[in-house]
């Protein structure tokens, strides 16, 4: 497959007909897998962090990381074919892919802990300027628990935000500072949105790259920060793998 | 041939050995029953933990034989509440539970809204430390010092202590030992010794060895010792072994899967 000829591969996609918000989430999805290299452990999140999943090279050269206990995690189950004991950590049915391996919770964290999880993924409620997240507690509504967030977003080496660029009420979740309770101060390595890829840079966001559609003056517009925009490129330009490029021989499993 | 299918070197076979040395084993037409036995003899403000991560590794046998018969104020340890109305939240229904000690209750509604209301006290650790925390008290350590940000974490009910170590500022988190501990396994031998499954491994090794008592259900009984290299928890730890009745069913979407329907 050259590039730009129909859907990028990968494991799977939503195809024609998504709603628009649908769409924004599979573009994240879909750039956010590009921040990975061959051979690196990555923990995806609830939610949209779980679609980034169906669009990492199928060859599994990317390893799945889900803290209830798995390495080398594959595609959600097909209906009718769940295995009742494997779950990710959000709940759902899922697959392994070969060269998987089962832990128990100890080992899990421990990995995520000390460096052996390169990335995660999560989602985010604000992110500040000085890569603060806030992710997991709003004063006075229910909150479900914090689960391995905290591990996660303060112990593993980059922390990538994948999330849409507003709140359900339009209002900016990037701010200069976050205003809710905090999941970890400083961590945040990367953004992704469905404008934007962004770092925190001290009090600003580094504006990486704008979305096709997209211009930088509307970037600005909904981000609650400074924007420092002389290194902007387009989509894709500071991924790290080239999704478009041919996968290779399927003999190659999880464990090359 | 597998590594130590050949270890037994003695003259008496497993099944000897076993009657000396292993656990209480009990089949599946006895082991509701049994259960039920086992769970009249937690009293009243005991601890118990249970394994699972969801569904999966959730011993469901014994959890909803605890909310028939067990004593009242439990302090309750698992990872999350299940589902509203089976496992935990079988037992936070029948009222047991004073304190449940979880990371995440987000999947049973019941459960945060008795949270909200406040008659239920639920007590949030980062799952990392939670699972920390419980393999000290497997180790026979008293604490272990975790470099999470001290201002972020979740209150609990007892204020942590932060220590200054070698220029970090660490919190204590001391050992989470319990009473009893429920555990769910896929496979036991007739020595006690266990496999698990896919993930529904996750908080049950650690458990089974940080309670006092240890109760293990499994779908599976296996007629040959589990070879020795195979054995995720040994044996050693174990109290009683009960085999889940094929037809029982606790409600889960496990079972449902089981049947051929949609969870």
């Amino acid at each position: 497959m050259t590039k730009g000829a129909g859907p990028e591969p990968g494991r799977g996609s939503q195809g024609e007909g998504a709603s628009h918000a649908s769409q924004a989430r599979e573009r994240i999805a879909r750039r956010v897998a590009r921040e990975f290299r061959s051979g690196e452990l990555v923990n995806l999140g609830i939610g949209l962090p779980t679609q980034v999943a169906m669009f990492l090279p199928p060859d599994g050269s990317v390893r799945v990381h889900a803290e209830n206990g798995i390495v080398g995690m594959g595609p959600a189950a097909a209906p009718g074919e769940e295995d009742p004991d494997l779950i990710d950590a959000g709940g759902r049915y899922v697959t392994v892919l070969p060269g998987a391996a089962f832990l128990d919770s100890v080992t899990s964290f421990a990995l995520a802990r000390s460096g052996k999880v390169h990335a995660c993924v999560l989602g985010a409620f604000q992110v500040g300027a000085n890569g603060d997240l806030a992710n997991w507690r709003v004063p006075g509504r229910a909150a479900p628990g914090v689960g391995g967030a905290m591990e996660l977003a303060q112990k593993v080496p980059r922390v990538i935000v994948a999330s849409l660029h507003r709140d359900r009420d339009g209002d900016p979740k990037l701010l200069d500072r976050c205003t809710l309770p905090l999941t970890a101060r400083g961590t945040v390595t990367r953004i992704v949105t469905e404008l934007a890829v962004l770092e925190p840079a001290d009090g600003a966001f580094r504006l990486l790259e704008v979305a096709p559609d997209a211009t930088v003056d509307e970037v600005r517009a909904v981000t609650g920060a400074p924007l420092i925009e002389d290194e902007a490129g387009p989509w894709n330009a500071y991924a790290v793998a080239d999704a478009a490029a041919p996968a290779p021989p399927a003999t190659k499993g999880a464990d090359a | 041939m597998s590594p130590g299918a050949d270890v037994p070197a003695h003259g008496a076979s497993p099944t000897e050995v076993a009657a000396l040395a292993g656990p209480e084993v009990v089949g599946p037409e006895r082991a509701a029953a049994r259960a039920a036995d086992l769970a009249a003899t937690v009293p009243g403000g005991a601890s118990v933990m249970a394994s699972g991560f969801g569904e999966p590794g959730t011993p469901f046998l014994l959890l909803h034989a605890l909310a028939e018969h067990g004593g009242r104020d439990l302090t309750l340890i698992k990872n999350d509440a299940n589902e509203a109305g089976v496992g935990v939240g079988r037992v936070l229904d029948a009222g047991k539970v004073r304190r449940l000690v979880a990371s995440h209750v987000g999947l049973n509604r019941d459960a945060v809204r008795a949270w909200n209301d406040g008659t239920l006290e639920i007590e949030i650790h980062p799952q990392g430390i939670l699972a920390e925390r419980i393999r000290c008290a497997a180790a026979g350590l008293p604490a272990f010092l975790s470099d999470l940000d001290a201002d972020l974490l979740p209150e609990t009910p007892e204020p942590r202590e932060s220590v200054a170590w070698r220029g970090r500022s660490c919190t204590v988190e001391p050992a989470l030992h319990a009473d009893v501990a429920l555990i769910r396994a896929h496979r036991a031998d007739r020595f006690g010794n266990l496999t698990y499954r896919a993930s529904g491994r996750n908080f049950a090794p650690v458990m089974a060895l940080a309670a006092t008592r240890v109760w293990v259900e499994v779908d599976e009984l296996s007629r040959e010792p589990i070879p020795p290299d195979q054995v995720h928890t040994p044996g050693a730890a174990i109290d009683a072994v009960l085999v889940v009745p094929p037809d029982f069913d606790p409600g889960s979407k496990a079972a449902r899967i089981r049947r051929g329907e949609r969870p």
